[in-house]
This record gives structure tokens, C-alpha cells and sequence, in this order.
């Protein structure tokens, strides 16, 4: 399948935002030695470095469609991006610090375009309602952002801004593009209202009671609690066993929590053993 | 340069923003307009040959230039080598507005920068800041000065200013 991959570099030694970096321990394959390299994310392009000042990467991860989470492995630190389907690669990382290994998982679980999308609907959409309750039409918008716009001058390109949909009569939004379906992550919340999806993304409590039920009385209760936690959710973490039981791996497919949107933000839960040390073999 | 290309051919797969079949012609010259699939997803333009159900490419939509070429077609190009273009054939000038128009919007930097003006203009609405709630006001890409460079970061602030 070809790729624009001159494009692709690019793009990840270019000046546009990084959104993290720095030096983690990839690990090579399932039985290799970990190599360290320097990681830039920037938006949800993942790429990886011999070194800081090297002008091409070695390679890039695509973060679309995955799910990050904390592993038990030899290393340290060790976080893992897993992707669905089967055979599908699991890419083994490690940070050098604690605070590190945090914000690269933070960093990691929220940087798919998907999730940045539902972040700008959902501000749109409370800009027009504002908008709509406060009476007077916005003044149109002045013209062009100056030519940054996606990183070049383009006459098509700058001829609107990002307020353009809002503007439009009737303060009509796009549609919707479709959902994903296939997507683990992402599929129990095809038409959730955006602040569901952060609910559901920061009941790390949960997370953390279910695990502690898991370490002390085994599966079943810690099933339990999840799944009377969560009603039909047992899909969460499905790997097509097929049937309505909770899949017995679903403690492998924890979603990193985020901050709750409910509560103010709790603080990442510091590595107690009981999140960063899983018991579950990969 | 190594990439998922496993997870990338499953993105594919996935529901498209946007997809038609499109007369499409490579940057090389001397290349020939041939029938293709062509499928947006997140920041990505996939095409297929008509009848296979796997991709033929990708092309990712960073820093890319998308302009209207006539007649009833437009093309893409990448700021690195703005000579170097994608040609597309539309059936009708309102496809083509309407893929310019969703390739536009399609990249990620586009994204972020939407974001960074609609949480500004809540923030100046109601003197709250909406990623608060959400619990991620502090995530360095969705800041005002992102951008590690004095001037982009400069340049963004005085543009969110001026559409005061």
C-alpha cells in the first residue's frame, strides 16, 4: 500500500505543535530487547527517532482506532498501545520516570482525530447555543486567518475561518460525519452526547475498586463490580468471544482513565501497585 | 519510514467522511487519469481501484494545499513540494466545492486550531473556560501559544485578537 511517506516526514520534523516528546524504550517485536528511542507525537502521529536531532524517523505509529493502557513488563514505566482486531500489533513502551510514563499515556489516550472531533462538535455546538440564546447574530467574520492556515498559503485555504459553520445562516451545523463502528474504543459511544464519553473515560475509580476486588477475591467479583458498575456495557473491552459474559480479558483492556467530567480533576492515581503492577500476563 | 500499515488498511475500512468514485491522476508526469475510489477518514485520503476492496494508497492530509482546479476537478499538494500534485476529476463544480471543502477541514492541525478559537470565543462569552469541564484546560496542544515557536504562537494570539 503506497504512503506518502516523504509528506509523513515532513510532517513530524516540521514546526507545527508537538503535542509530547521525548526518549522511550520501544520494545523490538514479543521476544526482542527494547531499543531507546526519541518519540514526537504530534496530533495523532506517533513518530520515533534514533535521536533528538535526527532529520527522518525510523517509523511512525497511526494512533487511530487504539487503546492505551498500563502493562506489566520487565521494564519500568511500561505502558502499552494496543490496537483491535486480530493479530493485531501491541506496541510495548517504556518511560524513564513515573511522571513520564503519565503523560505520555494521558498524551497517547486522547490524541486520535476522533476524539479531537468530538472535543470541536461539542464546542460548536455550545458556541451556536450561546449564540442562539444570546439573540444578536455574530458579526460575520472578518477574512483570512493569514496564510498558516494547515501550514501553507492557499487562496481555497484561507478564504474561510474555523468560525465559518457557525456563521453560515441558521447557524447550521455539518453533519455529522458517520461513526466508527469496527473501533473497540470508540464503540460503545457511537451516539453518546459527548459528556457521557468523558463519564465513561474517568470512572477510574471504578477501575481502581475493580482491581482491588480482582487482586483480592479473583475475577468474579471483580466482574461483577464492573458490570453493575456498567449495565450493558460488557462489549467494552469485547474481543468477539460472542456471547453476553463479560470476555474473560477485560481487565487486559482497561482504558487508561482520564479525568472525570464530572469532578473536578482527580489526580492520576500515583503507581500504589495496584493500576501500574496488573497482575494479567500480556 | 516503518508504519502500522496493518492498522492503517483497517482505517480504511472504516465509515468515510466522504467517499465517490473520482478520475484521479498521480504527480508524476505523464501519469494518466484513471477511475478511483476515493475515501476520507479522519486525516486521510484513501483510494481504491474501483472493484478491490483493499487500498491501492493513503495520502496523509497534514500541511497539505487543496485548490480548485478547473474544469470541475482540484488538486492536492504538500507544502514541502507545492509543484508536486494529486489531480482530481469531479462530475460536477458542487463535488468538487464539497471535497475541497471536507479536505480542508480534514487534518489535524485544522482541528486544533478550531478548537483553540472556539474554546477562546467561550472563554470570552462567559468568561469560563469549556475544556475546564472536560478536565483537559491544561493539555499543551490545545493552548493558545502551542506552538514552541515565538512567532506561530504569536501570530495565532493576534489572529484570534483581530476577530474580535
Amino acid at each position: 500500500m503506497k504512503l506518502n511517506e516523504r509528506s509523513l516526514a515532513f510532517y513530524a520534523t516540521c514546526d507545527a505543535p508537538v503535542d509530547n516528546a521525548g526518549f522511550l524504550y520501544k520494545k523490538g517485536g514479543r521476544h526482542a530487547a527494547y531499543h531507546r528511542r526519541w518519540f514526537v507525537l504530534r496530533g495523532n502521529m506517533l513518530f520515533y527517532f534514533e535521536e533528538p536531532g535526527s532529520r527522518e524517523p525510523v517509523g511512525v505509529i497511526i494512533l487511530e482506532g487504539c487503546t492505551v493502557e498500563l502493562v506489566e513488563a520487565a521494564e519500568e514505566f511500561a505502558f502499552a498501545v494496543r490496537f483491535a482486531g486480530a493479530r493485531a500489533r501491541t506496541y510495548v513502551l517504556a518511560a524513564e520516570s513515573q511522571a513520564a510514563m503519565e503523560g505520555w499515556v494521558k498524551a497517547l489516550s486522547r490524541a486520535s482525530f476522533d476524539y479531537l472531533r468530538l472535543v470541536v462538535r461539542e464546542l460548536e455546538q455550545q458556541l451556536a447555543a450561546m449564540r442562539a440564546a444570546g439573540g444578536a447574530a455574530p458579526p460575520r467574520r472578518p477574512s483570512a486567518l493569514p496564510p498558516r492556515e494547515n501550514g501553507c498559503a492557499c487562496a481555497v485555504w484561507s478564504a474561510e475561518t474555523p468560525a465559518a459553520p457557525a456563521a453560515r445562516p441558521g447557524l447550521e451545523r455539518p453533519p455529522l460525519p458517520p461513526r466508527r463502528r469496527a473501533s473497540a474504543p470508540h464503540g460503545p459511544l457511537d451516539s453518546a452526547p459527548f459528556i457521557r464519553l468523558h463519564e465513561w473515560y474517568g470512572q477510574e475509580w471504578i477501575l481502581v475498586f475493580a482491581l482491588l476486588l480482582f487482586l483480592l477475591g479473583g475475577r468474579k467479583k471483580a466482574t461483577s463490580a464492573w458490570v453493575a458498575q456498567f449495565p450493558g456495557r460488557g462489549g467494552l473491552s469485547c474481543r468477539g468471544t460472542g456471547d453476553s459474559e463479560m470476555p474473560r480479558c477485560w481487565t487486559r483492556d482497561l482504558i487508561c482513565p482520564l479525568p472525570s467530567l464530572a469532578s473536578p480533576a482527580v489526580p492520576w492515581p500515583r503507581a500504589s501497585g495496584v493500576l501500574v503492577r496488573s497482575p494479567i500476563p500480556l | 519510514m516503518r508504519y502500522n500499515e496493518k492498522e492503517l488498511r483497517a482505517l480504511s475500512q472504516q465509515p468515510a467522511e466522504l467517499a465517490a468514485e473520482l478520475g484521479m491522476r498521480g504527480p508524476k508526469k505523464g501519469s494518466v487519469a484513471k477511475r478511483r475510489l476515493v475515501k476520507l477518514v479522519v486525516n486521510f485520503l484513501f483510494y481504491f481501484r474501483t472493484d478491490e476492496a483493499e487500498p491501492l494508497g493513503a495520502l496523509l492530509l497534514e500541511r497539505c494545499r487543496v485548490a480548485q482546479e478547473e474544469p470541475g476537478g482540484f488538486s492536492i499538494s504538500f507544502v514541502e513540494d507545492p509543484e508536486r500534485k494529486y489531480h482530481f476529476e469531479c462530475c460536477s463544480q458542487e463535488q468538487c466545492e464539497q471535497w475541497t471543502e471536507a479536505l480542508r477541514r480534514a487534518s489535524y492541525e485544522y482541528m486544533r486550531r478550531s478548537l483553540i478559537f472556539y474554546r477562546n470565543e467561550i472563554q470570552k462569552m462567559t468568561g469560563k473556560d469549556p475544556l475546564e469541564q472536560f478536565g483537559i484546560s491544561e493539555e499543551t496542544r490545545f493552548q493558545l501559544s502551542s506552538s514552541p515557536r515565538e512567532g506561530q504562537s504569536a501570530g495565532v494570539s493576534s489572529q484570534l485578537d483581530e476577530l474580535d
